[in-house]
């Protein structure tokens, strides 16, 4: 595991209409582990992983994005998935999870063996010819995953991925997302408790523009808790949001 | 239902029009009581497209040359200035307002200056087809190329796209389908402007001999040349419709002709 860069943000600083977001917020997430990063609408969650991925300008030039370690991250280290697949719709399934590589002209058959080979395991495979307008809401999800997957990016930020889609479906890509993405490291904005606290071995909440780490009482991953466990942690995340615990 | 049901349909609907439309005009030919060279009737009309076929196929060939040289030159020089217009900020400043301020001037007003510069030939017209479809293919390709979502631009961005791949691999696919409705409007309009440049001067095409018979009181051979002009239109028009659904086969038909 030590080949996966873990990422490190530092002197983070972002406003929305001359209201400030966050400030100098600086953060570190170990190599090859899932984090969510909870927080309620309009708090900056969003703009801050869009601050990491290169899609916000930040407010000042400090702003550092590396690996765990401080060094920086190897170009196109950063894989972006957001809520809406962003499937293009002129474009076939197979040249869609390709883009990446279309795009930088290093598409080769290797490069399609991994994408024949990720399809297949998506049970996708029947459908690499299919226009995105052919697809249900659960399979075009799926694609995004897919082409998320093909970049040979070690960092993975998730956006809201899986909120979207229905019950079923979710569940199903959070198994597939869980196995799929267990090398990389993963920083996901959700508004979801539960997913946070089933996919991640870390949990942030984002509130006031402050980044407070929540530990559960024995120091363990959350995905690793007990039931039980997990839905006394549930109900401090919905009250630390600020919500009624249910 | 099955797509050939549907078209049969469509056909009966189309017959069905058209033939309550010319018994209409039949009748208010024969009640009225009008001269042939007030409104011919119908059959003196198809006589007229039947004598003077010639003559009518030559200046419509003539006509239909001007119309797609100028279609073809209007909407490439209309892309070409949206693609300008989206890619560089300096000039959307200068030229979107310049743009905007031509539209006030009418085309039917520089049709003798067009003229005047560039002869009573085949490209003045061709220039008089083309300004009158550039504006709307230039401002719904721009429109398209603006209101790129922005889900695919991030996605493109993080993938490491540069400005120009954005543009030509996202913004302009992105764009078709507005382009298209903008080529629509375009097919309706490109048969008015070479029809106006025949008027002010020519010595050819179906606006020319429209305008012979006029001073000749020769009406039922007006309405074979505006015949004519239809059914290029209406040609011009199905083929854009047919290239439009090539380009953009994701796009689901919400009007159907």
């Amino acid at each position: 595991m030590t080949s996966v860069p873990g990422l490190q943000v530092a002197n983070a600083t972002l406003s929305y209409q001359q209201r400030p977001l966050f400030k100098d917020l600086s953060f570190t997430f170990a190599p090859a582990t899932w984090t969510c990063l909870l927080g309620r609408s309009g708090c900056g969650k969003s703009s801050l992983l869009r601050l990491i991925a290169g899609l916000e300008a930040p407010d000042r030039p400090t702003l550092m994005v590396t690996d765990h370690r401080g060094n920086p991250l190897p170009p196109q280290g950063i894989a972006w998935m957001a809520q809406q697949d962003a499937l293009l719709p002129w474009l076939n399934v197979m040249d869609n999870i390709t883009i990446g590589a279309r795009l930088r002209n290093t598409l080769d058959d290797t490069h399609r063996d991994q994408a024949h080979a990720l399809l297949e395991r998506l049970q996708l495979a029947d459908r690499a010819k299919s226009r995105p307008n052919q697809l249900s809401g659960g399979q075009r999800q799926r694609v995004a995953l897919a082409r998320t997957l093909m970049q040979p990016a070690p960092i993975v930020l998730m956006d809201e991925p899986f909120s979207a889609v229905d019950a079923i479906t979710r569940s199903e890509l959070h198994a597939l997302s869980i196995e799929l993405l267990a090398e990389r490291t993963v920083l996901m904005v959700t508004h979801d408790p539960r997913e946070a606290l089933r996919l991640s071995d870390d949990i942030y909440i984002l509130a006031s523009g402050q980044l407070e780490h929540l530990s559960t009482r024995k120091g363990q991953r959350p995905a690793e808790l007990s039931l039980e466990e997990r839905d006394a942690l549930e109900r401090h995340i919905m009250s630390q949001l600020g919500g009624i615990a249910p | 239902m099955t797509a050939l049901a549907t078209g049969s349909r469509k056909l009966i609907a189309l017959a069905l029009t058209l033939t309550v439309l010319i018994i209409a005009w039949q009748a208010i030919v024969s009640l009225a009581d009008l001269p042939r060279y007030i409104l011919p009737g119908p059959l003196s009309v198809i006589q007229a497209l039947e004598r003077f076929a010639p003559l009518l196929i030559t200046h419509g060939l003539y006509t239909a040359l001007e119309i797609l040289l100028g279609f073809v030159g209007g909407v490439l020089l209309g892309i070409l200035t949206a693609l300008l217009l989206a890619a560089f900020l300096p000039v959307r400043r200068i030229l979107l307002p310049l743009l905007l301020a031509s539209q006030t001037i009418p085309i039917f007003a520089i049709a003798p200056l067009l003229m005047l510069w560039l002869g009573y030939g085949l490209l003045s017209k061709v220039v008089m087809a083309m300004l009158i479809i550039y504006f709307p293919v230039a401002s719904t390709c721009f429109d398209g190329l603006r209101h790129t979502p922005a889900a695919w631009l991030d996605m493109a961005t993080t993938l490491g796209a540069t400005r120009r791949q954005r543009l030509f691999r996202i913004q302009l696919p992105a764009a078709l389908p507005s382009l298209c409705s903008g080529l629509r409007m375009a097919a309706t309009a490109a048969p008015i402007g070479a029809v106006i440049g025949e008027w002010v001067g020519s010595s050819q095409g179906l606006g020319y001999l429209m305008l012979q018979a006029n001073g000749r009181m020769q009406t039922d051979l007006m309405f074979a040349a505006l015949f004519m002009l239809i059914i290029i239109a209406v040609g011009l028009y199905q083929l854009v419709d047919w290239l439009s659904r090539w380009l953009v086969p994701w796009q689901q038909r919400t009007t159907t002709l």
